[in-house]
């Protein structure tokens, strides 16, 4: 959509230009060069378009594609069968009404929302205080911010594999620390009690999206003018007032695009899910991504499987929305 | 305005034939296996997940002896065993299966659904002398579609130092294996470990106690099912095994057997090398205790199932059947069995088989009984084995008696 404005902008322009060459009075140019000048300027604008179609090209193979064949999948009766023999039959919303009507769909929903916005909160509020700490100047900021940013370099089912250790309830790091303080006597089962599971999934999901937190909203702050912090100080503004009256409404163009930038992410995470629990203890942290997955992977109900992801998807897309809104407004901010 | 419209169709055509033409040409590049059926077969290909050593060259060197036999050169492929099934999918859809295939024989189910694989039978492949769940396994809809020349299932492993260090003989019923699991549960060692994770394995190491008492997969809300869930989840509330078998695979309760903080195990053969490797650790393995003396020790049936896929090449898929049948030839089960610490799945050869090789004793048993996943559901496996490890979790976790977890999942 963007992209077309843009290109319409630009081919305004242009002929904007070429118009006012030509009304040049003085040294106007003969009739043998406007032709020439024409099919310069076409192809130009074909030049244009060129440049375009590997993009357009890749949209439509990679996120085109899958996108409908998702869409079309969720209503056919979707089997193993149909790789090979190609037949699928259109089954209507039958697909739908079996995943949304399902008593596990509930959960899932309750999961995913509870994960969202758990992890949301605490990769936000801990990355921005980081940030506001990093803003400071002392020795070695720079290593400890790059150190920072370990957790986003690791593959996830990396990071999934050591924390489950840690997570461990009989020989896990966590227990053994926690013990040796004396906070707690018995292991604590992190992740095999229904009650704690989500919230130590979500623990490990915090810490894996601090350094993107950090990173852009540091990159927020960099942005705000050093005077504004002077002048506030004249006035009596430091601290925390500093804080509520600068820094917090000249950071939330950033702020608002890395929420919703956190939330698109955190609804679709599956391998922290599937490496710390695999949904478990008793379906305690299954999301409707990690279900989505489990049905269309492991149970081989395509079709009932791309029914759930596109639930996901139209949830996605509410933000994405929220999303081009906000980064169109942090533009023209 | 005009002339920037012209100027623009032209680009949009192009643009619109590159984004049809490329799938066009990417499909096109699958199809070159179509090669004419009367023309001499000197290579043929294969698939499997044996991708990690030593299993993928103790296969390798079968298959190429096997390839060698049939007069042709083996082209392998091994793939991770997780992304084995999305590949032949794939594979199916654009028409490239390899000649020979091999599956994990739970998924051959879904496999033979699709109509990909060619039924043995019309290559004369003999099926005497299998075990009857291996037959089970590798059937659908009354023919046999795949083969295993080896195969394996799980038992109950006890560390003997251990045991006879508490004075406690291997259990042999359900009595006996909570009494045995709570007197060898102290300090930091527990007396059992099992997995009963939410994945097809935590289903898999329940099926010895559901089947043995009488249990059904098909339907999952009785009263036998529900005394070995019983089971199951009065081990995981005594303590005697650990609460975090919710959450460990197969794996995981090695490693803790190994490190003696369980002193028995339910586990299966393919363990045995990494056991082996600590000299110190003395084990010994008898059949999973039944609920009472007298009933038949009834264990799940694992291994890889060999399958011709139809490629439409009737001369390779006739070179592929002879691998395949050689895989399966007795002197290749005896020795495939013996390196891979798996069993023959010929139940002629299990006598012979056992008194080589002792360790492997109670899996040679255990073979002759064992049944196939899916050997009453076929495709709607996957969906009931859910259901299993649902009302494990949920029973295990206490959110609810075993009765009504099963009530539960039985229902979803």
């Amino acid at each position: 959509m963007s992209l077309t404005t843009d290109l319409s902008q630009t081919a305004a322009r242009s002929t904007g230009k070429a118009k006012a060459k030509s009304g040049r009075p003085a040294g106007s140019p003969t009739e043998a060069q406007k032709p020439r000048r024409r099919t310069r300027q076409r192809r130009e604008r074909i030049f244009q378009w060129l440049f375009l179609v590997p993009a357009v090209v890749y949209m439509a193979l990679f996120f085109g594609y899958p996108v409908v064949k998702n869409v079309v999948m969720s209503f056919q009766d979707y089997t193993t069968a149909t790789f090979f023999t190609g037949e699928a039959p259109w089954v209507g919303l039958a697909n739908y009404v079996t995943v949304l009507s399902s008593s596990l769909f509930s959960t899932s929903l309750l999961n995913t929302a509870l994960f969202t916005i758990g992890s949301i909160l605490g990769q936000f509020v801990i990355g921005l205080a980081l940030a506001i700490f990093f803003q400071r100047k002392f020795p070695l900021n720079g290593i400890l911010r790059s150190l920072l940013l370990l957790p986003w370099l690791l593959p996830l089912i990396v990071s999934s594999a050591v924390w489950r250790w840690i997570l461990d309830k009989d020989s896990g790091a966590l227990n053994r620390f926690l013990g040796d303080l004396g906070i707690v006597d018995t292991g604590v089962p992190w992740l095999t009690s229904t009650s704690l599971a989500l919230i130590a999934v979500v623990g490990v999901n915090i810490w894996i999206g601090i350094p993107f937190n950090l990173t852009i909203l540091y990159g927020g702050l960099q942005e705000i003018p050093d005077e504004l912090y002077e002048a506030g100080s004249l006035d009596g503004a430091t601290g925390w007032k500093a804080f509520r009256h600068i820094t917090w409404p000249m950071l939330r163009p950033v702020v608002s695009v890395v929420l919703v930038l956190g939330v698109v992410y955190t609804l679709k995470v599956l391998d922290i899910i599937l490496g710390l629990t695999n949904g478990g203890p008793a379906n305690s942290t299954q999301t409707i991504a990690t279900q989505s997955y489990d049905l269309s992977f492991h149970e081989f109900k395509f079709g009932e499987g791309a029914a759930l992801g596109n639930v996901l998807v139209i949830i996605s897309l509410v933000f994405a929305v929220l999303y081009l809104r906000a980064s169109r407004r942090a533009v023209d901010e | 305005m005009k002339s920037a419209q012209r100027t623009t169709r032209r680009p949009l055509a192009l643009a619109v034939a590159a984004l049809v033409g490329l799938p066009l040409a990417l499909s096109a590049c699958g199809t070159s296996t179509a090669a004419s059926s009367s023309e001499a077969v000197t290579e043929i290909s294969v698939m499997d997940y044996y991708n990690n050593e030593p299993d993928k060259s103790f296969i390798g060197d079968a298959l190429t002896k096997c390839g060698t036999q049939a007069g042709v050169t083996i082209k392998r492929e091994t793939v991770p065993g997780k992304s084995l099934i999305s590949k032949v999918l794939q594979q199916s859809s654009s028409k490239t299966l390899p000649d020979v295939l091999m599956l994990d024989n739970p998924d051959l189910q879904q496999i033979a659904a699709t109509g990909a694989l060619a039924p043995l039978a019309d290559f004369k492949i003999s099926t005497d002398n299998f075990a009857e769940g291996v037959l089970s396994a590798g059937t659908y809809k009354d023919k046999v579609y795949g083969l295993a020349p080896t195969v394996n299932t799980i038992a109950l492993f006890y560390n003997k130092d251990i045991l006879d260090k508490a004075g406690v003989t291997p259990p042999t019923t359900w009595d006996e294996l909570k009494a045995a699991s709570a007197k060898l549960t102290a300090g930091d060692q527990y007396g059992l470990a099992f997995n009963a994770n939410p994945t097809y394995e935590g289903t898999w190491q329940f099926l010895p106690v559901m089947w043995s008492n009488g249990g059904d997969e098909k339907k999952i809300d009785t009263k036998e099912t529900e005394q070995a869930l019983q089971l199951w989840t009065d081990l995981v509330k005594s303590g005697s095994v650990s609460s975090s078998a919710l959450n460990w695979t197969q794996a995981d309760v090695k490693d803790q057997f190994m490190a003696g903080k369980a002193a028995m195990m339910v586990n299966g053969p393919w363990q045995i090398p990494a056991l082996d490797k600590q000299p110190t650790l003395q084990y010994g393995v008898v059949k999973i205790p039944v609920r009472e003396a007298g009933q038949t020790s009834v264990a799940p049936l694992g291994g890889e199932v060999w399958t011709v896929p139809q490629t439409g090449n009737k001369a390779r898929q006739a070179k592929a059947a002879e691998v395949v049948a050689c895989l399966n030839s007795d002197e290749n089960q005896m020795a495939m069995a013996k390196v891979r610490n798996t069993i023959p799945s010929k139940t002629t050869l299990a006598d012979k088989f056992a008194s080589e090789n002792p360790k492997l004793a109670t899996f040679t048993e255990l073979i002759k009984t064992a049944r196939a996943r899916t050997g009453e559901l076929g495709t709607e496996w996957p969906a009931q084995a859910t259901k299993i490890y649902t009302a494990i979790q949920t029973a295990l976790t206490g959110n609810a008696s075993p009765a009504d977890a099963l009530k539960q999942a039985q229902g979803q």
